[in-house]
């Protein structure tokens, strides 16, 4: 198993050399322009966002895995644990709108010693949740053998990354015996009804390219991957997210090291895409921090490039506030707007 | 070190029509609908360029569908098996050729 940025006490580990690392290439290296201008140039800048549609809330950086290329930085190393008293604040706060959804995240959600408590309390709000589960939790451990019921129970949608349908390329990113272990839980899934014709769980899964090169077309992977899945193990899913991988944290680490920055760096760039750039995510997400702070997303949170708002805290959550607010962009937006776009639902454009 | 082909040039490519503008257009245009998904999947048309560009040996269209193909989720023995098509055919090529060899050396000997 690899370690985490933080462990080896890589430099990369700190959100602001990333940042100065992911200019410095973009603008002086490559003499591209930064984001912020691109989004200029097509008229989207300031980005606003639209009507919040998600709450996605990182619940801890604890994993029980140590991917390649995660933006997380998570691992069995990491402590940050969001506690039930900030959850409680999530809570209060997701109650004063009508946010639909709430998308728990992490590491592994699951780790969190308050996360099934956390997911009944939301299923009393009326909202769906949707957990990014990576499979291997569910095996990891016998007190975990029972999250497929938990998630059938709250009508959980599952989302769960699977880099590839061969062990080859999926243990190459997510660490050795990861492969096994997923189909192992995938089918424990499938058990219990996700993904099954008419059963109303929902079971989808995220392709991300294992190295530098950008995800194929949506549609032509999830075909790909329902036949050999289904062949090869009986295994059965929804809906397949293609998902770019973004120039940050672990997966920054990985271009530099195996000499592929520039390259991928200049491809995100020019394959800039402003039908993706007026669908990216962060305008109808509000993400949350392990501590409560309020990001526009995931990747912003993970590069602490907190909300331009007064409302800084879930715990001074103003909804109107936040309405307003310019998203804040930086070079690593690239990766959300390149060729067919990408989020956490798969393609936008 | 000086060699021939710059890698950093393939992204050029389009740079061509700046010396005869309307044939690089009417290229650009075959190309992408060639290669858009038809009575083959692009999938496959990515495999075939990837043998193709073996058999020319064309560095740049190595590099281009070396990507396209890991792009579209192919797999490595897929794509070495492509270029042993590719490789398969033009050793075949070679071979068949001497049939007329062998056709010769009878005519002319006793």
């Amino acid at each position: 198993m690899i370690k985490s940025l933080k462990a080896t006490g890589n430099q990369l580990a700190n959100s602001a050399f990333q940042l100065t690392v992911l200019r410095q290439e973009v603008v002086d290296v490559l003499h591209l322009p930064p984001f912020h201008a691109k989004m200029q140039e097509v008229g989207l800048f300031p980005l606003r966002p639209v009507l919040p549609a998600v709450l996605q809330i990182n619940v801890g950086k604890m994993c029980n895995q140590v991917c390649k290329h995660c933006h997380v930085d998570a691992g069995p190393d990491r402590k940050e644990i969001m506690t039930r008293e900030t959850m409680q604040l999530c809570l209060n706060a997701l109650a004063q709108t009508d946010i639909p959804m709430v998308d728990l995240t992490g590491g592994a959600p699951e780790m969190n010693p308050d996360f099934r408590w956390f997911v009944e309390e939301i299923s009393k709000l009326g909202r769906k949740v949707l957990v990014r589960c990576n499979l291997t939790i569910i095996v990891a451990n016998k007190k975990y053998y029972d999250l497929p019921e938990f998630f059938k129970k709250h009508g959980v949608e599952v989302v769960s990354s699977l880099p590839f349908y061969s062990a080859d390329k999926t243990d190459r990113q997510r660490g050795d015996g990861v492969f096994d272990d997923s189909i192992r839980a995938l089918k424990m899934l499938n058990a219990v009804g996700y993904g099954q014709p008419d059963s109303g769980l929902v079971l989808n899964l995220v392709y991300n390219p294992a190295g530098a090169f950008m995800p194929g077309p949506q549609a032509a992977l999830e075909r790909q991957f329902k036949q050999a899945l289904l062949k090869d193990h009986g295994i059965v899913f929804n809906s397949l997210f293609a998902i770019t991988n973004l120039p940050v944290s672990r997966f920054l680490d990985y271009l530099v090291e195996s000499g592929n920055y520039a390259g991928y760096m200049e491809k995100l760039v020019t394959a800039f895409n402003p039908t993706a750039a007026a669908g990216v995510m962060c305008r109808d997400t509000i993400s949350v921090g392990w501590d409560g702070g309020l990001y526009d997303c995931d990747f912003n949170q993970m590069l602490d490039l907190h909300v331009a708002s007064t409302s800084q805290h879930i715990r001074d959550f103003d909804a109107v506030a936040l309405a307003q607010r310019p998203i804040v962009v930086n070079q690593h937006c690239y990766g959300c707007t390149a060729g067919a776009g990408s989020s956490c639902g798969g393609t936008v454009a | 070190m000086e060699t021939y082909y710059n890698p950093a040039d393939l992204k050029k490519f389009g740079n061509i029509g700046e010396f005869q503008k309307e044939f690089a257009d009417k290229f650009f245009a075959y190309y992408g609908a060639v290669f858009a998904e038809g009575a083959l999947t692009a999938r496959e048309k990515s495999l075939i360029a990837l043998a193709v560009a073996h058999a020319v040996q064309c560095p740049y269209c190595i590099d281009a569908y070396s990507a396209d193909t890991l792009e579209k989720g192919c797999t490595e023995p897929e794509m070495m098996e492509a270029v042993h098509v590719a490789a398969a055919i033009r050793g075949g090529a070679t071979l068949v050729h001497g049939v007329q060899m062998m056709n010769k050396v009878k005519e002319l000997s006793m």
